[in-house]
C-alpha cells in the first residue's frame, strides 16, 4: 500500500472530524479561546514563581523562558494530535471501539484521527510563537547542529507527549475508571517540563527526569542550545538525545497499544 | 440531624465509594503533582532566603500536600449533575419532590466530600508527611478549626457550582461559564501558588471581593497557622459569610429559575 | 467454505465482590467450543438467548476479539492477525454501534468510507445506486446521521457495510427496535441480497419473523455451545413441535375422553374449548374421530409456531 495513500485517507478522516467539530461554532470558538487562556496561565504561573527571586533552579530569565516555551510547544502539539485520546475510555466503555476495529485501517491511526482536536490549534500556534520568541531572546551561539536541534527538539517533544497520551489511553483496555493515572504523566509532565529539572530533588527528580525521560522534552535540549553544562552532571552528549528518546517512547507506546487491543473485551452491548 | 439529610449524605458517600479504582487513580495523580509543586516551591523558598510569601519550608510542604488532598474534597472541577438535568429537562422531577433540590444536592455533595476526605485527602497527606515532613500546628485548636474551614470550603464550592448549574436555565450551553470557573477557581483559589506571592493589592481584592480564596487558601492558611490563630479565625469567619451569601443567592436564583420554568413551560 | 471455526473459545475473567473488601476472580466462558462451517452464498441465522455467546462469536469472526482458543478463518484469513486485510472483504452491522459519522450527512459518511476502503468510484456509485433504490435512501442522504430515525439509520448502516462489496456480511440484531415498515424494508433487502447469492450473510436476531422469512439454516447457541445446526423444519422435528387443533364444543368436554393420535393440552371455557396436539397423524383422521365423539361447533388447525420451539429451546437451556 502506498504511503501517500495512507496519508490521504488519514487526512480525509481528520477532515471529517474537523467538519464535525466546527458544526457547533459557538462552543468551538469558546474552546479555542479557553485553551489559549490555559496556556497563558501555565506560562504565567512559571513567571509568578520566577519573579520571587529572579531565577529558578540556577537559571536566569531567558533560560527559564526557553525551557517553559519548549515545554509549552511540545505539550500543546502533542495535545493537539492526541490530547483527546482520553475519549478512548468512552469508546471502550460503550463498545464503540468495535467500529474502529472493523475498518481496514490501523486502529492507532484511527484513534489519532478521531482524537484530533482542532480547538487546541490556537494553543499550539501560541506555543510555537512563544518558542520562537524564546529562541530569539536566549543567548544562543548558533551552529548548524543547534539549528537542527532547535527544529527537532519540539518535534521530538511532541512525539514524546503524544506517546504518553497513547500509553495513558491504552490503560483503559484494562481499567476503565483509572484514566486519571494518565493525567499524572501527561498534564503532570507538562508541569514538570515547564521548570528546569534541577528544581526537583531525590528519587522523584531522577525518576521523572531520566527514568521516564521528561528531561529530554525541554531541559536537556535547552542546555544543548544554551551550551550550558548540566548542574546535575549528566554528560553533555546526552543533551542532544531527545529524538532518540522520542523514538523509544513512540515504540513503547505502539507496543503497549498492540497488547491493549488484544486485551479489548468489547463489552457494552 | 433529621433522617433525610443523613440518608442523602450516605447516598453521596456510597455513590463515590463504588468507584474505588478511580479514587486510587486520582490520589496517585495528586501525589505526583504534590512532589512537583513541593520541590518547586521549596527551591523558590531556598533561593529567596528560606521563605516565600511569608511561608517557611515546612509550612510550604503542608500547603502543597494538604492542597493536593483538599483538591478532591472541595472538588471545584466536576460540575453537579444538576446542569445536565436542567439541560435534559429531568430537573422537573427534582422540583416535584417535597424537599428543595438545593438541600438534596447539598447533602449528597457533603457525602461525596466525606468519602473524598477519608480517601483522596489521606493519601497525599501521608505521602507528603513521609517524604518531606509536614508542619505541626502549635495550637491544638488549629485541628478542629481546619476541619470547620474545610467543611466551609466544600460548602462555598458547592454553592458556586450550584449557581453555575442554574445558569443552564437561561443558557443553552454552559461550557463557557464552566470553563471560566475552572480557570479562575484554579488560579485565584491559591491552588497553583500561595496567593501571598501576588502583589498585595491583587491578593487583597481576591480575599475581600471574591469567594475563590475561601475554596483552598483559607483552609490551607488555617492548617499552617499563617498569621496565627486570630488570622485563622478571621478567614474562617469570612468563609462563613460567603457560605451564607452564596446559599442565599442560590435560593434566589433557583426561585427565579422555577418561575421561568412555570411561566415559559421550560 | 468461507467461514470455518473449530473449537472456538472465549473466556473472560470477571471480578466479583466477595465480602466487604475481598474480590474473587471467576473465569466465564462466553463461547465454549463452537464449531461452525459456512459455505459461500449461505444465509445463516445465528440465534440463542441473551448472553448465549452470539455477539462474542461474531466479534471473534470479525477480528474485534481475540479468541482464547480454537481455530478460525474467514475468507481464508485469520481474523485478528490480518484484521485490516479481512476488514476489506467483510461488512459488519452491529446493532447499536454505528459505522457512520454522527455529525455529518449520511452521504458524506459513504464517500469517506469509499476512501477508507479504497473502492473505485464507479463500483461505489453502482452499489450506492442499488442500495439506495432498494432501501429508499434518497430522501435522507443529505441529513446528518444524528438526526436520522433508527430505521433510517439502520438502512444507512446496511448500505455502509455493503459499499465495498464484501464477501461476507455480519449482522448483529439488524432489526432490533425498528418500526414495522423499516423491518420489512430491511428483510426485503436481505432476501434480495440472498437471492443474488454472491454475498454470504450471518445474522443474529431475536426476531422470529426474521428467522422464518430469511434463514434457511439455523445455528442455535446456548451457554457458549452449539445446540442445533440445521433447517427450521429440523428444529421443529427435533423439538417435537406439533400442529394443534382448537375445537369449540356445544357441550362440555368429557374429562376422560381420549382421541387416538392426539393429546389434549388445554381445556378452557367451562370445557367448551379444547386444544389438542397432533402426534404426527393426518389432521383429517383426528377431526373425524373428534366429530364422532363430541358435538363440534367450530374448529381450526394451527401450524407449529416457531415461538413455541424457541421458547422451549431457551427453557431447556436454563
Amino acid at each position: 500500500m502506498a504511503e501517500s495513500g495512507v496519508v490521504a485517507v488519514y487526512a480525509r478522516v481528520v477532515g471529517a472530524q474537523i467538519r464535525s467539530q466546527v458544526q457547533y461554532r459557538g462552543s468551538f470558538l469558546l474552546e479555542v479561546f479557553g485553551s489559549m487562556v490555559t496556556n497563558a496561565l501555565d506560562v504565567a504561573t512559571v513567571f509568578v514563581l520566577f519573579s520571587v527571586t529572579g531565577g529558578l533552579g540556577g537559571f536566569g530569565g531567558t533560560e527559564v523562558l526557553l525551557m517553559a516555551a519548549l515545554s509549552a510547544v511540545c505539550f500543546s502539539w502533542g495535545d493537539l494530535v492526541m490530547g483527546n485520546s482520553e475519549r478512548l475510555r468512552e469508546y471502550v466503555r460503550t463498545g464503540m471501539f468495535d467500529s474502529l476495529l472493523l475498518r481496514p485501517l490501523s486502529s492507532l491511526a484511527q484513534l489519532t484521527a478521531i482524537t484530533f482536536a482542532l480547538r487546541r490549534v490556537g494553543r499550539a500556534v501560541q506555543g510555537l510563537v512563544l518558542y520562537v520568541i524564546a529562541l530569539l531572546l536566549a543567548d544562543i551561539d548558533w551552529t548548524v547542529g543547534r539549528v537542527v536541534l532547535a527544529v527537532l527538539a519540539p518535534i521530538a517533544g511532541t512525539v514524546f507527549f503524544a506517546s504518553l497520551f497513547v500509553a495513558g489511553a491504552t490503560v483503559a483496555f484494562w481499567w476503565i475508571e483509572s484514566g486519571e493515572v494518565a493525567n499524572a504523566f501527561t498534564y503532570g509532565g507538562r508541569d514538570f517540563t515547564s521548570y528546569p529539572s534541577t528544581m526537583y530533588g531525590g528519587w522523584f527528580g531522577d525518576l521523572f527526569t531520566l527514568g521516564i525521560g521528561f528531561g529530554f522534552v525541554a531541559y536537556y535540549p535547552s542546555l544543548a542550545l544554551l551550551d550550558h553544562p548540566d548542574p546535575m552532571g549528566v554528560p553533555s552528549w546526552l543533551h542532544w538525545c531527545s529524538p532518540v528518546v522520542a523514538l523509544i517512547a513512540a515504540s513503547l507506546a505502539a507496543l503497549f497499544w498492540r497488547v491493549g487491543v488484544r486485551h479489548y473485551r468489547s463489552t457494552g452491548s | 440531624m433529621p433522617h433525610v439529610q443523613v440518608a442523602l449524605a450516605a447516598a453521596g458517600f456510597r455513590r463515590y465509594a463504588t468507584y474505588r479504582q478511580a479514587a486510587l487513580a486520582g490520589a496517585f495523580t495528586n501525589v505526583v503533582f504534590g512532589f512537583m509543586r513541593c520541590y518547586i516551591l521549596l527551591v523558590v523558598a531556598a533561593q529567596a532566603g528560606g521563605s516565600v510569601g511569608g511561608y517557611t519550608g515546612p509550612q510550604l510542604v503542608s500547603y502543597v500536600w494538604l492542597g493536593q488532598g483538599l483538591l478532591a474534597v472541595v472538588n471545584s472541577w466536576t460540575q453537579l449533575d444538576l446542569a445536565e438535568r436542567v439541560r435534559t429537562g429531568d430537573v422537573v422531577a427534582d422540583l416535584l419532590r417535597p424537599i428543595n433540590p438545593l438541600w438534596t444536592y447539598l447533602w449528597t455533595d457533603l457525602g461525596r466530600a466525606g468519602f473524598a476526605m477519608v480517601t483522596r485527602f489521606i493519601v497525599p497527606v501521608v505521602v507528603g508527611a513521609i517524604a518531606f515532613g509536614l508542619y505541626v500546628p502549635r495550637h491544638l485548636l488549629t485541628y478542629p478549626l481546619f476541619l470547620v474551614s474545610t467543611a466551609l470550603a466544600v460548602l462555598v464550592c458547592f454553592a458556586c457550582r450550584y449557581l453555575i448549574s442554574l445558569t443552564a436555565f437561561w443558557m443553552l450551553d454552559i461550557r463557557g461559564v464552566t470553563m471560566f470557573w475552572v480557570f479562575v477557581s484554579g488560579a485565584a483559589s491559591g491552588l497553583y501558588f500561595p496567593l501571598a506571592i501576588l502583589p498585595g493589592w491583587l491578593s487583597a481584592v481576591l480575599w475581600v471581593a471574591t469567594p475563590f480564596p475561601a475554596l483552598m487558601q483559607a483552609p490551607l492558611d488555617v492548617a499552617v497557622e499563617r498569621g496565627g490563630l486570630a488570622h485563622g479565625l478571621l478567614v474562617t469567619g469570612g468563609q462563613l459569610v460567603w457560605v451564607v451569601l452564596l446559599l442565599l443567592a442560590c435560593r434566589w436564583v433557583q426561585h427565579n429559575a422555577v418561575r421561568k420554568l412555570v411561566v415559559q413551560g421550560g | 467454505m468461507i467461514i470455518s471455526a473449530s473449537g472456538l473459545r472465549k473466556e473472560f475473567t470477571v471480578t466479583r465482590k466477595a465480602g466487604r473488601f475481598r474480590r474473587e476472580r471467576h473465569v466465564v466462558s462466553a463461547v465454549d467450543g463452537v464449531d461452525l462451517r459456512v459455505e459461500r452464498g449461505e444465509l445463516l441465522g445465528y440465534i440463542g438467548p441473551n448472553g448465549a455467546g452470539k455477539s462474542t462469536t461474531l466479534k471473534m469472526l470479525t477480528g474485534v476479539l481475540t479468541p482464547s482458543g480454537g481455530e478460525v478463518t474467514v475468507c481464508g484469513i485469520e481474523p485478528v492477525a490480518k484484521r485490516t486485510t479481512l476488514a476489506r472483504r467483510i461488512g459488519v452491522v452491529f446493532g447499536q454501534r454505528s459505522q457512520l459519522w454522527w455529525d455529518l450527512p449520511l452521504g458524506e459518511s459513504f464517500s469517506l468510507l469509499r476512501h477508507i476502503y479504497r473502492v473505485p468510484a464507479g463500483d461505489h456509485a453502482t452499489r450506492l445506486r442499488q442500495c439506495s433504490d432498494l432501501l429508499g435512501l434518497d430522501e435522507f442522504i443529505e441529513t446528518p446521521v444524528r438526526q436520522l430515525s433508527l430505521g433510517q439509520r439502520m438502512r444507512g448502516e446496511l448500505t455502509a457495510a455493503l459499499l465495498h462489496g464484501p464477501e461476507v456480511l455480519f449482522l448483529d440484531e439488524p432489526t432490533i427496535g425498528l418500526d414495522v415498515l423499516s423491518k420489512q424494508a430491511v428483510r426485503g433487502f436481505l432476501a434480495e441480497l440472498d437471492a443474488r447469492g454472491d454475498t454470504t450473510v450471518v445474522l443474529t436476531t431475536h426476531d422470529l419473523a426474521d428467522i422464518e422469512k430469511l434463514c434457511r439454516r439455523l445455528v442455535v447457541i446456548d451457554h457458549g455451545r452449539v445446540v442445533h445446526d440445521g433447517t427450521l423444519d429440523e428444529l421443529h422435528a427435533r423439538y417435537r413441535s406439533r400442529r394443534t387443533i382448537v375445537a369449540d364444543l356445544d357441550t362440555p368436554w368429557p374429562p376422560n375422553l381420549k382421541i387416538p393420535g392426539a393429546e389434549v393440552t388445554t381445556v378452557e371455557a367451562d370445557g367448551r374449548r379444547v386444544t389438542l396436539a397432533l402426534d404426527g397423524l393426518a389432521a383429517g383422521q383426528v377431526v373425524a374421530a373428534l366429530a364422532q365423539a363430541v358435538a363440534l361447533r367450530d374448529l381450526s388447525v394451527q401450524e407449529p409456531q416457531i415461538e413455541d420451539v424457541i421458547a422451549r429451546l431457551y427453557r431447556d437451556a436454563d
